[in-house]
């Protein structure tokens, strides 16, 4: 279980986070939705250490995370997995190399057992034979699930992942929620995604945060977003004339 | 930023840097990766300037030295000081900070502004260490080389000039080349040359590093690399030489 405990976040005197706390449970997906500009990679940058958070704190299964020194975070880094809005693929090599690069930093592996494990992560995400590609030879899907292939290459007990979806067809998409979904209950990892995707939200939404002027404002899961009276998380989720007609 | 904040950063940058890497293994082929990068791809336009310069400097003392009195051997010696102490270590250094500065700078930098960095961060690894240190170690341990190459190859191309255009007797001007050789004459090229590549290795990294926008912060940034780069290496020459050669 991830904790988030009153997190806040200001980038000079604009105020992105206020307050923030809620817990990412472990064997879920927890989304964190909310509008474009509303401070989800904000939140998700300040969980994995990237951006320091100015009040609050972090927990990774009861180890305090954001209050560590650069050095000692190192250990639960290890055991996480991200996955960045924009892939953030390493452009120089290829898509072998790319899902090997931390197994090669931290693992005693062989070169076979290596190889045979990026195999195996990339049969996850339905892309075997493009091992040889490198990222600038890929579609912005293709893109994403390697990024995928890679966070999931080390195991970790925790999965971050920036708006998987976003930019992908529909099908696509919902192939690449099913995934992180399945993955997510297969090695009963807590993940957390950001989404602005209502199908997302609906299909794989066991627990979802709705971030609202930089301020946590209705937390529950996708049964309970359907019924609610929550004004501007209806306003956010039902802006749709598709989703108004579903409710 | 004030230069002080800047200098201050940047040698905070340095200490990250100057860690032990996490795995050999993966440092020496990064290191491999970058000899070729920074120094072997680099041969080419060393030995074309050297080249060129080394006759040129050959052709302009054989043109002020037409006094009888003075014994044209002086013509090759002169021309050897001038590339051993100055044009070898200092000019090279300064093309290959064009070079090689703004090549690192706006790599790395394009490795920050696409979230490479911050996804070997969250990965649990040093990206200073692992982009920076081999680039330095690198540059350090391969311009000496350059260097090298570059006096043998402008003391030929000087030899080469005198020979093509007959101002001198090539036997006058290979008298001179051997005239009161001073082995330290070399060792004050290869300690400029270390420095100035560390010079160009650690600022450009440092601009690339320290990117925060998109492409054309990262144009600014490879720019910035080569004036400071620049700028530096002709104020550690002037210290380097008040240190070393009086
Ligand atoms: N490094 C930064 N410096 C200054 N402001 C920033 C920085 N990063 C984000 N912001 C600001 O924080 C706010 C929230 O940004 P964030 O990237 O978290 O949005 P988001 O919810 O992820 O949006 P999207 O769905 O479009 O990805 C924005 O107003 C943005 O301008
Ligand atoms: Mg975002």
């Amino acid at each position: 279980m991830i904790e988030v405990k009153n997190i806040s976040k200001s980038f000079g005197d604009q105020k992105i986070l206020n307050n923030v706390s809620t817990n990412f449970d472990k064997g879920k997906t927890n989304l964190i939705i909310g509008q474009s500009g509303s401070g989800k990679t904000v939140l998700m940058k300040c969980c994995i250490g990237l951006l320091d958070v100015d009040e609050g704190e972090v927990n990774f299964d009861g180890r305090c995370f954001s209050g560590l020194k650069e050095k000692n975070k190192k250990t639960t880094r290890k055991e996480m997995g991200v996955l960045f809005q924009g892939g953030a693929l390493f452009d120089s090599y290829t898509v072998e190399e790319n899902i090997m690069f931390p197994l090669n930093m931290f693992t005693k592996m062989s070169f076979a057992e290596k190889l045979d494990r990026v195999n195996e992560v990339l049969s996850h995400v339905n892309l075997s034979n493009s091992n040889a590609k490198f990222p600038a030879e890929l579609s912005g899907g293709m893109i994403k699930r390697v990024a995928i292939a890679r966070a999931i290459a080390m195991n970790p007990r925790y999965l971050f992942c920036d708006e998987p979806n976003s930019g992908l067809d529909p099908k696509t998409a919902e192939v690449i929620d099913e995934l992180i979904s399945e993955l997510t209950h297969k090695f009963d990892m807590t993940t957390v995604i950001n989404t602005h995707d209502m199908n997302s939200v609906l299909q794989i939404g066991q627990k979802i945060a709705f971030i609202y002027k930089g301020e946590l404002w209705w937390e529950g899961d996708n049964k309970e977003i359907l019924k609610t009276d929550n004004e501007e998380l209806n306003d956010f989720v039902f802006s749709t004339e598709l989703t108004r007609r579903i409710k | 930023m004030g230069l002080f904040k800047e200098t201050g950063s940047y040698v905070l940058l340095m200490i990250e840097t100057f860690k032990r890497p996490d795995k050999g293994k993966v440092f020496r082929r990064q290191l491999l990766i970058d000899f070729h990068a920074l120094g072997v791809d680099s041969i080419g336009i060393v030995v074309f300037i050297s080249l060129f310069v080394g006759g040129i400097i050959a052709m302009q003392m054989a043109y002020n030295i037409d006094n009888p009195l003075v014994p044209l051997y002086l013509v090759g010696y002169t021309t050897k000081q001038m590339m051993i102490l100055e044009i070898s270590p200092t000019i090279m250094s300064l093309i290959l900070a064009g070079k090689v500065g703004s090549s690192v700078a706006s790599e790395i930098g394009t490795m920050r502004v696409t979230e490479q960095i911050d996804a070997l961060k969250v990965m649990g690894i040093n990206p200073a260490n692992y982009l920076i240190l081999p680039k330095i170690t690198a540059a350090m341990l391969f311009f000496p080389v350059l260097v090298i190459f570059s006096i043998s190859v402008g003391l030929g191309g000087g030899l080469l000039a005198v020979f093509i255009t007959g101002s001198v007797t090539t036997t006058d001007f290979i008298d001179g080349l051997q005239a009161w050789w001073m082995p330290f004459d070399i060792f004050y090229a290869i300690i400029k040359t270390v420095v100035f590549a560390f010079i160009i290795a650690s600022v450009s990294g440092y601009k690339g590093y320290t990117v925060t926008g998109g492409s054309v912060e990262v144009g600014r940034a490879s720019t910035q690399a080569v004036v400071a780069s620049s700028i530096l290496i002709i104020i550690f020459d002037l210290l380097l030489t008040q240190m070393l050669l009086t």
